[in-house]
């Protein structure tokens, strides 16, 4: 039914910390690794190893240059997938059910059996989560591998989105951002972390922890006053006469 | 957005053709005539239907888009129009062979036009993400376009100059509005990925070098290089050209000459519609 459910249990989502993402895409790796073998159709690939490679990925990492007022620039690797929004616009618009929020931990996933693809999941989604398999006609997205956190096949260790598991940084978390003790809450409100564009109204479940503000360069060198270098010779005279021109 | 031919036929054509039956179902044609002016119209609406679902990835669970209408404006709109066609076959078939049940159908059916029309524009209206779309005059266009040619084919004149008059002032409404509407919308790429709090942001590098779904569908820059021409090309050929044609062509003819151009201006404004709006996705990108 593609009504939200009013209450949800739970509210499982991933924490992602861009302080720390190296930006490495094994996250991304690791995502199409595991949704190409159990949950639903594989992710496919066009062309593969042709001129215009394409592929279905649940899951993508991009990287922006931050420029501050008056600080150096940053360069910030930026995962992006689905938020599991609590008011998710995927689900409402859907005309044939298929698309759903689970009321007990608010996973948004994708009944593959029911979806026309029609695509206006993909469309009413603001952060590009959504993608069309060209190969299977129906909708993909981040299942929070739902055939993961739940498989009591799997050691407990394992037992968390594949994504999570590979981070080699420990950037990405899982947990329930509906409970306030949760580690993942508790993260949260300790670093600040922040919803992507609210102005949607999509009330999305993930949040982003902000990098920690970097060291004042001129606080920074222990070294500054040596690195002053006065110039000599000829380039300090046409110093000393150029700066006396008005 | 990707200006897909099959939903531009699908918006066109079926909004022309419930255009053409919320007249029939009102006023009637009688006899032969009738038969051929119901046959038209009911053709009109059921080929934009059918070629909406060429642009499915599983056409053949199609049917099951009639269960969700309670969130779903697309949902809606297949309950819509299968209703609207329902309630006025049997107006058609009285008028065809006189069998004079009176016009109850043909009034429902004629409700049941426009409201398959507002559910069509709400599809797209309904949309946040697209700032362009988000808007009023979205159906309120799609419903000018369902008027001015449903009044075209049906050949009253005045009317038909008085409606195409409207849905150019509503166009030109719907395109001055829209131009800012995306920057109104307060979302940028400092939003977008929340980094705006430390500085401007711009991309350093994109996530991958090929191309995918997100960026073929929602990221078409081509439409909005010749959005001047086209929004030319649609105000022309589909308001200004009907009317001269209905104004100064008689007979058949004019009637014939403002459908055609009507249709070619429609086709125009659609194509632009698609083609010059801006998912914000495209922030992530850099783009729009």
């Amino acid at each position: 039914m593609t009504c939200l459910p009013p209450h949800t249990d739970k509210k499982l989502g991933l924490v992602i910390d861009l302080d720390t993402c190296v930006g490495c895409h094994a996250c991304v790796t690791a995502c199409k690794g595991w949704n190409d073998q159990g949950y639903g159709a594989p992710l496919s690939d066009q062309t593969p190893y042709g001129v215009e490679a394409s592929g279905t990925f649940l899951n993508r990492v991009h990287s922006y240059a931050v420029q501050p007022d008056d600080l150096p620039a940053q360069t910030i690797n930026f995962p992006r997938s689905c938020l599991h929004c609590e008011d998710a616009p995927c689900v409402t618009v859907c005309p044939t059910g298929a698309s759903y929020k689970r009321a007990e931990d608010g996973i948004v996933l994708v009944n593959e059996e029911a979806c026309i693809g029609c695509g206006l999941c993909a469309w009413a989604c603001p952060y590009g989560a959504r993608e069309m398999d060209l190969a299977a006609g129906v909708m993909k997205k981040c299942t929070l591998c739902v055939d993961r956190i739940y498989n009591e096949e799997l050691p407990e260790e394992d037992r968390q989105p594949a994504c999570v598991r590979t981070c080699p940084t420990g950037a990405r978390h899982f947990g329930d951002l509906g409970d306030p003790e949760s580690a993942v809450s508790r993260l949260v409100a300790e670093r600040e972390g922040y919803a992507l564009m609210p102005e949607m109204g999509t009330k999305p479940v993930n949040r982003y922890l902000p990098p920690r503000s970097k060291d004042r360069p001129e606080e920074a060198s222990l070294l500054a006053p040596l690195l002053d270098i006065k110039a000599a010779g000829l380039a300090g005279w046409l110093d000393r006469v150029l700066g006396k021109l008005p | 957005m990707n200006p897909a031919p099959s939903v531009i036929v699908f918006t066109v054509l079926s909004g022309m053709g419930f255009g053409f039956l919320a007249l029939l179902g009102l006023f009637g044609v009688q006899g032969w005539l009738g038969f051929f002016f119901w046959g038209t119209g009911f053709g009109l609406a059921v080929a934009g239907l059918v070629a909406s679902t060429f642009h499915l990835g599983n056409p053949q669970r199609a049917l099951r888009a009639f269960t969700q209408w309670r969130t779903s404006w697309l949902s809606r709109e297949g309950w819509a129009a299968v209703i609207t066609l329902g309630l006025l076959a049997p107006q058609a078939l009285s008028d065809w062979l006189g069998l004079g049940w009176g016009r109850g159908f043909g009034i429902a059916g004629a409700v049941g036009c426009g409201v398959t029309v507002v559910c069509t524009g709400m599809i797209y209206a309904q949309l946040k993400t697209v700032p362009r779309w988000h808007h009023w005059t979205t159906p309120a266009v799609f419903l000018a376009f369902a008027l001015a040619g449903g009044l075209i084919l049906s050949g009253v004149r005045g009317l038909a100059v008085i409606a195409l008059c409207l849905l150019g002032v509503l166009m030109a409404v719907q395109w001055f509005g829209g131009a800012g509407r995306f920057a109104r919308a307060g979302v940028t790429m400092e939003s977008a990925t929340g980094l705006g709090r430390i500085g401007r942001v711009a991309v350093f590098e994109q996530p991958h070098t090929g191309g995918n779904y997100l960026m073929r569908e929602m990221i078409f820059t081509v439409g909005r290089r010749h959005a001047e021409r086209v929004r030319m090309i649609a105000m022309v050929s589909g308001g200004l050209l009907p009317v001269v044609a209905l104004v100064f062509v008689p007979g058949v003819a004019g009637i014939g000459l403002a459908a055609v151009t009507h249709l070619l201006g429609a086709f125009a404004h659609r194509w632009l519609f698609f083609a010059e709006a801006e998912h914000v996705v495209g922030l992530y990108y850099g783009r729009r």
